[in-house]
């Protein structure tokens, strides 16, 4: 290979550098990689509840949390998923064992078997763990990056909905609030096309769900959600001006549902044709790859060697992660307060009756 | 109505033609059987429309009613169940459906202060129905699995039902949307399709009266009170009780929680001497606690043992298998509680 000491032909866009760039690839490779291992598992019936898929999606996930400044050690930026950001929280470090074990229920996930798929939280690597009503997550962003205003820390957070989650009240007080009290939020709708079977027509009139920023006085963008740089360029202007003190940003990715809203659902009310034209022509890693080899910015080799570490990666965490033990029957019972197990009164099974004790 | 049959497609005339129905097929039929009755019926939620609702329960209504009476809404359950308000206010009668009802909290604040007190403001009763799929038991996790039930009991102005048969929820579901006040009806989806509640149910219309509990099964020895996917493991555990003890347990299914049956139960009582309730629901702030304070105000000197309750562990519902079931009463609970209370 006698050019490859030489310069790529086009520049790197976005002050990013060739690392950067396989490393978005490596994230974006690895998001699609696990979601597949995670079906051959939910059919295993291995996951034990449902299993949400980004596929199509994970470009823009990826590539916007990209742009977070990522700490260890609970000094970084921070961000709440939803629940079809995988890729934001691998970027942010969750690692593929964690959310094998949370979709595998085992008693060492992150939330001890409590919780499920992605709802996780580490305050250290910067990731708020998601509940499941919808929009939640806004107003507690909104708190998180008020107390970085409160304590003059230049940190920044980032929270993720659909667009049908924008209906919900708590969409509009959370950014609402964090627009008046200038925030350091970061708002991204992921503008896919449905909402579980609601097309978006049917969620809102707003002909774009950038037009909403103005509404609220904070700034706003529209990107190709489907353009993996695209997508970094519009998170890092908003994620600068955020920590240059210029608030709220509601950045709209346009994108594309292309499975069901879980693995259950059929699609019954998506056309074919629509999914396999952005299937074809317009999905995040076929683009970025188009993308990556076109400009010189990375060979064939590269992208294979990558692949084939994922691979590797995630065939030693499914390992490690299905021979996680299951959690204990009296893990119910604890963390519900700090002060101990909340009590287990005699009436249920693992304890004598006082009467023929 | 013999007409009206033959338009019905195929899901909907289960009963009319004598085949069995599940519990959640009675509901999809009594609310059709509503909105052939009543053009002031109408239903709004998530997803209802063209895709029939997450658990199908509204399937092909949009076809056959349009999409005026059937709606599907933003994700916004403040703003659908407000709107359900207003629309009754103005002779309509909605149905509300919760995707799940986890999601009934979002709309608390409509519900127990305007919906709950509309009535006794002065700005007359709100005819409307908030139904959807509840309780634990299918691995759903914190947010998917409630019963909330308790929240909404302490809330005058509001009647609360829960079924535990196909029978009942077909009747239930029908008297709720009739009721001039409002009723939240929950749904057990560990029940809406097993298959052992199958059953075949009267062909012409019929109404199940709010605020009346059944007798599911006669007893002597003990009484069970229990409701929904209760009534059936405290049903396992009366058959393993006559069969290992010879014991006769009664149980009492409240069916509607409020108003709360108190005649059925205190009756119940006054014949056994011996109560267990049973609830899915959360142990403190559970409806045992009410029911036993009703008894011990009006027939404490019927009991000759103190009243016991089996009931949900005083936590979040946990997802992983084997914590949901340590979580949740189980047969064994209740054959143990019974068997205390015969010993005492
Ligand atoms: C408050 C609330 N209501 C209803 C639901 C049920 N629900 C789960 S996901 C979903 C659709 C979400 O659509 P969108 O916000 O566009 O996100 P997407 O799934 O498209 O990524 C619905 C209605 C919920 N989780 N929370």
């Amino acid at each position: 290979m006698p050019n490859q000491t030489e310069a790529p032909p086009v520049e790197i866009p976005h002050a990013l550098v060739r690392g950067d760039l396989l490393a978005l690839y490596r994230y974006i490779r690895l998001t699609r990689t696990l979601e597949e291992r995670l079906v051959n598992l939910h059919r295993q019936n291995k996951v034990v509840g449902g299993l949400f898929r980004s596929l199509g999606q994970e470009g823009e996930s990826v590539a916007s949390a990209f742009a977070l400044r990522r700490r260890t050690d609970g000094t970084g930026d921070m961000l709440s998923p939803l629940i079809r950001n995988l890729g934001s929280m691998l970027v942010m470090g969750a690692e593929p064992v964690e959310v094998l074990r949370q979709y595998m229920a085992k008693g060492d996930s992150p939330a001890r078997g409590k919780e499920l798929n992605i709802h996780f939280t580490d305050y250290q690597r910067g990731f708020v763990g998601q509940i499941s009503p919808l929009g939640d997550m806004v107003p507690v962003m909104t708190g998180v990056t008020l107390t970085f205003r409160q304590r003059g820390e230049e940190r920044v957070g980032m929270v993720y909905l659909g667009e049908g989650a924008t209906s919900t009240g708590a969409f509009h007080e959370g950014i609402n609030f964090a627009a008046v009290q200038r925030c350091p939020l970061v708002v991204i709708v992921e503008s896919n096309g449905y909402a579980y079977s609601t097309p978006t027509a049917k969620q809102s009139a707003v002909k774009a769900f950038v037009d909403k920023a103005p509404g609220y006085g904070v700034a706003g963008e529209q990107v190709d959600g489907n353009d993996v740089l695209a997508v970094y360029g519009a998170a890092r202007r908003a994620v600068d001006r955020a920590r240059e003190g210029g608030g709220v940003t509601l950045i709209e990715v346009i994108t594309f549902r292309r499975l069901g809203h879980a693995q259950h659902d059929n699609q019954s009310y998506q056309s074919v044709e629509e999914i396999e034209r952005w299937a074809s022509t317009n999905d995040p890693l076929d683009r970025y790859v188009a993308t990556l080899l076109g400009n010189g910015w990375a060979s064939e080799a590269d992208l294979a060697g990558l692949d084939t570490q994922v691979e590797r990666e995630l065939d030693d965490a499914i390992a490690v992660a299905d021979a996680s033990p299951l959690p204990q029957d009296e893990d119910t019972l604890l963390d519900v307060y700090a002060d101990g197990p909340v009590p287990l009164p005699w009436t249920r099974h693992t304890l004598p009756d006082p009467a023929r004790a | 109505m013999a007409t009206l049959i033959h338009d019905r497609p195929e899901h909907v005339r289960l009963s009319a033609e004598g085949k069995p129905v599940t519990l959640l097929e009675a509901i999809r039929e009594g609310i059709w059987e509503e909105m052939e009755r009543d053009e002031r019926v109408f239903l709004l939620g998530e997803d209802i429309g063209a895709y029939g609702g997450a658990f199908k329960v509204t399937e092909g209504m949009q076809e056959r009613f349009g999409a005026l009476r059937v709606i599907d809404t933003p994700i916004s359950e403040i703003g659908f169940t407000g709107a359900a308000a207003g629309a009754a206010h103005m002779g309509m009668r909605p149905v509300v459906e919760m995707q799940f009802i986890d999601f009934i909290s979002c709309a608390y604040d409509m519900i127990t202060n305007y919906i709950a007190t509309s009535r006794y403001r002065g700005s007359g009763g709100v005819p409307m129905v908030i139904r959807g799929p509840s309780g634990g038991g299918v691995r759903g996790g914190p947010f998917h699995s409630q019963n909330p039930e308790m929240a909404f009991f302490h809330t005058p102005g509001l009647k609360i039902v829960y079924p535990s048969t196909a029978y009942d929820a077909k009747g239930l579901i029908k008297a709720a949307i009739r009721d001039p006040d409002p009723v939240l009806f929950f749904e057990h989806k560990w029940l809406y399709r097993r298959p052992q509640l199958r059953e075949v149910l009267p062909a012409e219309d019929y109404t199940v009266p709010l605020g009346e509990a059944r007798t599911h099964r006669e007893g002597t020895d003990v009484s069970i009170v229990t409701y929904a996917a209760m009534v059936h493991k405290s049903q396992e555990a009366a058959e393993q009780l006559q069969r290992e003890d010879g014991l006769s347990v009664e149980i009492i299914d409240l069916r509607t929680l409020l108003p709360l049956d108190e005649e059925a139960i205190l009756a119940s009582v006054r014949k056994t001497n011996r109560l267990l309730v049973v609830h899915e629901d959360t142990r403190t702030g559970g409806i045992a606690g009410e029911i036993a304070m009703r008894v011990n105000e009006k027939a404490f000197e019927w009991l000759d043992a103190p009243i016991l309750r089996v009931a949900a562990l005083d936590a979040p519902i946990p997802y992983s298998p084997p914590l949901e079931d340590f979580f949740l009463p189980g047969v064994e609970d209740i054959v143990k509680a019974v068997r205390h209370l015969a010993a005492y």
